[in-house]
């Protein structure tokens, strides 16, 4: 039986029958930053928040990577680590002055290079030291930064260079190799191709740089310019229902939110070590694997090595991380494996643990305290809203199963789409409507890259509609109920399935392609393709393979389906359009809804 | 099995999750996930089918063993003796 540190688990709750989880008479470790729900709502202001950061030097502006590495290198700070990084085969720690120059190198060599104000500088690599420094040299540089997740395939990459316009690529001499090499002479504009070798060795490939070299022979002073709070900093790449993916553009401003998430969501404390599992990749792997735990000067634990839940259970060991934050398909595997695994251990500088990716299910979140002595705390954000905006709180019960309540600053509602295009609110307790945040928070989504018309669909006056479909309790807590779209959410990252059929019409053999997102116990959701294929092509187990592996080198593991299915035809709608609704519903066993619009249906 | 025998396997279950993925140049040590890309999903679906396969059970926790070729070969190798 495991000690219950700071929960108790309460008698069944009405929802679903789980019981909640009651904070009342918690023994907290140190004191939360966010004492009480009410008041800290009540009392907060952005004019507050923002006075917790500096500012750039003489009133220059505000600058994330100044507030994330600078001022805490010039600070009392200046030689705690900032930065641990544990590698496959070694590991390296930075303190905030180390990191402070090996990024201003970062800032110089890219100055030296003529990569100039608001250039598109991406990031394709694992989670290695240098993506991190790239990262925040780029910022102080003034460089707008796009993390890409490395598990991409040539195809995912090749259109986010596109579209972003990217200068200037780093990645490792061995994805450059497999997956943007033959890419080059699609994208014109990239100008320049840094390479990081093998454990940091040198490289010497036609047409890149070596990372290393350049970066080492730069002037590890730099002064950050002047920079506008609305500067463009970050680009964050997300998916739709229909077309391409969208860029969605975030400011230096965003550091406001980053910082106080970090505070009041993730109780970050100084003397923490915090653990994000995510990849930078993603949007959370940037928010909280880069900026908010370094703004708010705790030290940062990145693992290079994916997901094993021994390995990860000696790293929280180990490293004595306090302020853990994971994703529900790690702690579901985690879960498979049961709490045997953890027995003997000594993780008593764990004291907070967080969630995010997908609604994480009650029997998770209860898990939590199962084996780790306090639940799993899951919020609500998007790529769109640059960090987290609805959740579980280290003083406020949790409820599992729900997403949380709205952190200070931020004010959700429940809409209805009314016949005449307009919105209102849903006062009623747990009746489904979609998701919205009101528009004014710092790292609220600027407009996605070239799409203004898209980007302007997401808003409906003041409110920024999510997308997402959810409920409100008589408490004021969120529940997830689903997509009010297509997108597909796989361990917790969206999949636009327009993107996945594009790559699957590109074979020679399909004729129409449907995918849809097919619930799975641990992914959430697995990415399933439908196709009908042409005449003179055999729908059997080659063909199967064939497409499957097709898809897989152009799109990647990640985006790529897990399932193919054949049809003769695809139900469509009079406009030609695959009813992806119908192809669910069915797969699914479920009602199939109005199908009035359906004009050819599925054989 | 022998390794022939398993590594035969390993090619023929990754066919069917992988099809692309190039087994004749892979080391022996390489770290499957990464050297043919692939993701936390397809390793389940790879365990699922060696246990279905050989009708040995294999424990979630053994999972890390099974990473690598050798390491798939070391655990059914063990297995017959």
């Amino acid at each position: 039986m495991v000690e219950l540190r700071s929960a108790s688990i309460g008698s069944p709750g009405p929802l679903g029958g789980y019981p909640r989880v009651s904070k009342a008479g918690a023994v907290h470790r140190v004191p939360p930053n966010l004492a009480d729900y009410d008041t800290a709502r009540r009392d907060f202001s952005w004019e507050t928040a923002r006075a917790l950061l500096d500012g750039l030097p003489g009133g220059r502006g505000l600058n994330i990577a100044h507030e994330a590495v600078d001022r805490h290198a010039a600070g009392p700070q200046a030689d705690r680590v900032a930065l641990r990084w544990i590698g496959r085969a070694e590991e390296r720690a930075f303190t905030w002055r180390e990191l402070r120059d090996a990024t201003n190198r970062v800032a110089n060599a890219l100055r030296r290079l003529g990569v100039g104000d608001g250039a598109r500088v991406f990031v394709l690599a694992g989670r290695i030291p240098e993506l991190y420094l790239t990262v925040l040299g780029a910022l102080k540089a003034r460089c707008v930064v796009c993390p890409m997740f490395s598990a991409f395939g040539p195809e995912p990459i090749a259109t986010r260079l596109e579209i972003g316009e990217a200068e200037v690529l780093v990645t490792t001499e061995a994805l450059y190799r497999r997956k943007v090499e033959a890419l080059r002479p699609r994208l014109p504009g990239l100008r320049h191709v840094l390479l990081v070798g093998e454990s940091g060795s040198a490289t010497a490939v036609p047409g890149t740089l070596d990372w290393n070299a350049i970066v080492e022979a730069a002037n590890p002073d730099f002064t950050i310019p002047p920079t506008d709070p609305e500067d463009m900093a970050l680009l964050h790449f997300t998916s739709g229902t229909t077309g391409r993916p969208k860029g969605a553009v975030h400011v230096h401003a965003a550091v406001v939110m980053h910082h106080m998430t970090g505070r009041h969501a993730l109780d970050l404390h100084a003397d923490d070590v915090f653990w994000c599992t995510a990849d930078p990749g993603w949007v959370t792997g940037t928010s909280y694997g880069i900026i908010a735990p370094l703004t708010n000067g705790v030290t940062n634990l990145v693992v290079e090595a994916e997901f094993d839940a021994q390995a990860w259970y000696d790293v929280l060991e180990r490293e004595r991380v306090s302020v853990w934050y994971t994703a529900p398909t790690a702690i579901r595997m985690m879960m498979k494996l049961g709490a045997e695994p953890l027995k003997g251990r000594d993780l008593s500088a764990l004291r907070f643990m967080a969630s995010v990716g997908e609604p994480l299910n009650p029997e998770a979140v209860l898990w939590g305290v199962e084996a780790f002595g306090m639940p799993f705390h899951d919020n609500w954000w998007q790529t769109e809203t640059g960090g987290i905006m609805i959740a579980n709180l280290a003083t406020m019960d949790v409820k599992p199963g729900s997403m949380g309540k709205p952190l200070p600053g931020v004010e959700a509602a429940i809409m209805r789409r009314e016949n005449d295009g307009q919105i209102s609110q849903v006062a009623a307790p747990m009746v489904e409507g979609e998701l919205a945040i009101k528009a004014g928070w710092p790292s609220m989504m600027r407009g996605y890259l070239k799409e203004d018309a898209r980007y302007r669909k997401c808003f409906a006056g003041d409110w920024y509609l999510t997308g997402d479909l959810a409920m409100r309790d008589e408490e004021g807590y969120f529940w997830f109920v689903g997509r009010a779209d297509d997108v597909i959410k796989s361990s917790g990252h969206l999949i636009g399935p327009f993107e996945v059929e594009s790559a699957l019409m590109e074979h020679p053999a399909v004729a129409e392609a449907g995918v849809i997102g097919k619930p799975d116990a641990v992914a959430g959701e697995i990415v399933k393709a439908f196709v009908a294929l042409k005449p003179g092509h055999e729908a059997n187990e080659t063909m199967r393979r064939d497409l499957l592996g097709h898809a897989r080198k152009r799109l990647g593991a990640a985006v790529a389906p897990k399932e193919i299915d054949f049809r003769a035809n695809l139900p469509k709608t009079r406009s030609g359009k695959i009813m992806r609704r119908l192809l669910k519903a069915r797969e699914l066993g479920l009602p199939e809804g109005d199908i009035s619009t359906l004009e050819s249906d599925e054989r | 099995m022998t390794r022939d025998e398993t590594v035969a396997l390993v090619a023929d279950i990754l066919s069917g999750i992988a099809p692309e993925a190039d087994l004749s140049a892979l080391p022996g040590d390489a770290d499957l996930r990464e050297a043919l890309d692939l993701d936390s999903m397809d390793i389940v679906n790879f365990v699922a089918a060696l246990h279905e396969r050989t009708g040995r059970p294999i424990p979630e926790a053994d999972t890390p063993k099974l990473l690598t070729l050798d390491g798939v070969v070391a655990y059914f190798e063990a297995d017959a003796r």
